[in-house]
């Protein structure tokens, strides 16, 4: 006597076999499967890919230092003097005798999106030459860098994508101060792709800024280097400035659009599974339907009850897992590196990225279709192994 | 096929034992009996008719014989076994092992092929898979349908759709075939094609075989033929 586990293939292949006949019910589960798993992996791509570009642009050997409380860059502030200072305490690598910190300023200006033809904050960072060298991925990758004392910029691939008048060559004005777009710059696909970049004393003069700036990034000496610089800020009591490193920063400022985006992303996605579930039930509701004069025959037979009900939990997840790849594929096809921007609530400026349509992402898209898949064949499966065997047989 | 093989010497013991069998059903508060206090006995190669007008209990009778539904009271002996002390999976496996159902819409697997169709009961068993074509192959050859061992349900008459099925009740050699109007949606010369397969089955096969039927004429096929009314015999 084979065992209760081998009746099972046999089973689903015949319930298999059958869909054919059954193809519109069908279709509807796969249907609806779909679009739960493309929904699904497509919100969660938006957050993924937004996060991916915010840790991207962070650097675990370098430094961020604001003005202690401060959340983010635009509510810091230090004088040059302090600059100075913060830039001479240990921990902080040297180049000769020149240490590699980037004093810098950071304001927002408006920009027109290409897509919408509307304005949208963009970030504009006044920078010195020492904001090459602390970032080292950073290069231009057409035109050249802005000559200092000018009112030149340098424009991030990404927000030179996206945004118009920013093309290398064009003029572009913030309030009654004209610029001019000379050289667009990579950076590994990070954050700093949707900055716009100037001279910083350009940027102080015209945004009447005197000699201040609002952070400063320094290159880390060395695994130790971030505890002997914050044991320096900490030793000057005139300091209230603190330092985290740059990667947890941007961390940090990731999460609140990432959350509020999973925050939509998972209800709408559930709400919409629960709506496929229901398609599901009825698909294989139908399914046993249709079929109870085969699977009363197997039972008398003597195919057991439980390889019966298995059988159409198989077939469920079965058509729930078609859906779940389609719904999958069509969302990498269509979405992924697909290029959006959006405001940072964190800094109240856009961020351009693409959206990411991880290997992760997939298979939590397809385990979210076999579990529909389970839900929406286990009434069915049920009613399937307790059909009244002699009644069912008579059945027409 | 091990058909050939049965014990001659058999012929004529008990097979089938029915001590005072009842069975009532609950349609909402009414009880309602369709079988009372019955008492049968069948013996092995015997071939019985079961006849009686609609709801006189015959279909009910063929259930319990064939261990798809259970007696109410008394008791039930196939084969030395007490079917009405058997829980639901142990009955699922004394009907794999012991019986061949023969139904009127012959209830073939339509995704199946008929030689795939005649290997299902063979599926429950440990035999490999050579064996169990060997089994189909004389199965197929002695309801007369080897040349369309690969055709579909739908490729064939209703007449080879039920030889099919015969094929498919006797393949796993069992004690008893139970057969439910089996020519019941056949013309007339197909049904005595059928009838005369089954009486062969019997007369030299030695198979035991209890058909329910309406029909008189498929009725005088058998050995014996007994009458029910109102869950009854007669």
């Amino acid at each position: 006597m084979s065992s209760s586990f081998l009746q099972i293939p046999i089973i689903s292949w015949m319930n298999i076999k059958n869909i054919p006949q059954r193809l519109g019910t069908s279709s509807v589960a796969v249907f609806g499967v779909a679009c739960v798993v493309g929904v699904f992996i497509g919100v969660l791509s938006m957050a993924t890919g937004f996060q991916r570009t915010m840790l991207k642009g962070g650097a675990e050997d370098v430094a961020i230092i604001m003005r202690s409380g401060a959340t983010s860059e635009m509510a810091s502030g230090l004088g040059y003097a302090q600059a100075q200072e913060i830039s001479h305490l240990p921990g902080i690598v040297r180049d000769g005798e020149e240490p590699v910190s980037s004093p810098e300023l950071y304001v927002v200006v408006d920009v027109t999106k290409r897509t919408t033809n509307t304005s949208a904050n963009v970030p504009l960072r006044g920078v010195l030459s020492a904001a090459f060298t602390v970032r080292k991925n950073l290069k231009i990758v057409e035109g050249r860098t802005f000559t200092p004392g000018t009112n030149e910029l340098v424009v991030g691939r990404a927000v030179q994508r996206q945004f118009a008048q920013l093309n290398v060559g064009d003029k572009i004005k913030f309030g009654s101060t004209e610029w001019t777009v000379v050289g667009a710059f990579e950076a590994d696909g990070g954050l700093a792709e949707s900055e716009l970049w100037c001279d910083a004393k350009v940027l102080q003069e015209v945004y009447r800024r005197g000699n201040s700036f609002q952070t400063i990034r320094v290159k880390l000496d060395g695994a130790d280097g971030m505890q002997k610089l914050k044991t320096g800020l900490a030793s000057n009591p005139t300091f209230n400035f603190s330092a985290q490193l740059e990667s947890d920063y941007l961390a940090e400022q990731s999460k609140p659009l990432t959350l509020f985006i999973k925050t939509i992303g998972w209800p709408v996605a559930i709400l919409m599974a629960i709506g496929a579930i229901f398609g599901a039930i009825n698909t294989m509701y139908t399914s046993v339907s249709t079929r109870t004069r085969e699977i009363a025959t197997l039972r008398a037979i003597g195919f057991g009850s439980l390889p019966v009900a298995i059988s159409t939990l198989v077939e469920s997840i079965l058509l729930s897992l078609i859906g779940g790849v389609i719904g999958a594929v069509i969302v990498y096809l269509l979405f992924n590196g697909y290029t959006v921007s959006t405001l940072n609530f964190s800094s109240f400026s856009q961020v351009v990225f693409d959206f990411a349509v991880t290997k992760d992402l997939i298979v939590q898209g397809i385990w979210f279709a076999v579990i529909i898949g389970f839900i929406g064949g286990f009434f069915p499966a049920i009613r399937a192994a307790n059909l009244p065997i002699a009644t069912a047989l008579r059945e027409v | 096929m091990t058909a050939q093989a049965v014990n001659k010497s058999a012929i004529g013991s008990t097979l089938v034992e029915l001590k005072s069998i009842s069975k009532h059903y609950r349609k909402g508060k009414e009880k309602v009996n369709v079988l009372n206090e019955l008492n049968l006995t069948i013996n092995r190669g015997d071939f019985l008719a079961l006849m009686g007008p609609s709801g006189s209990g015959k279909t009910t009778l063929l259930n319990l014989l064939g261990g798809l539904d259970k007696p109410s009271s008394g008791e039930l002996i196939i084969g030395g076994a007490r079917l009405d002390q058997m829980s639901n999976s142990q009955l699922t496996r004394w009907r794999a092992q012991n019986v061949g159902f023969i139904f009127q819409f012959y209830n073939l697997m339509p995704v199946l092929t008929a030689e795939k169709n005649v290997e299902l009961p063979l599926l429950l068993t440990n035999l490999s898979s050579a064996q169990r074509k060997k089994h189909v192959a004389a199965a197929l050859s002695l309801v007369g349908l080897s040349e369309r061992a690969d055709h579909y349900p739908n490729e064939l008459s209703g007449g080879q759709e039920q030889r099919v099925a015969i094929a498919r009740a006797l393949v796993s050699d069992p004690q008893i075939l139970l057969c439910d109007e089996p020519t019941g949606d056949l013309d007339r010369t197909t049904a005595d094609e059928i009838l005369n397969l089954l009486q062969t089955l019997n007369q030299q096969q030695g198979k035991t075989i209890v058909m329910v039927t309406h029909d008189p004429r498929a009725a005088d096929h058998a050995k014996t033929i007994l009458n029910m009314d109102k869950g009854r015999l007669v």
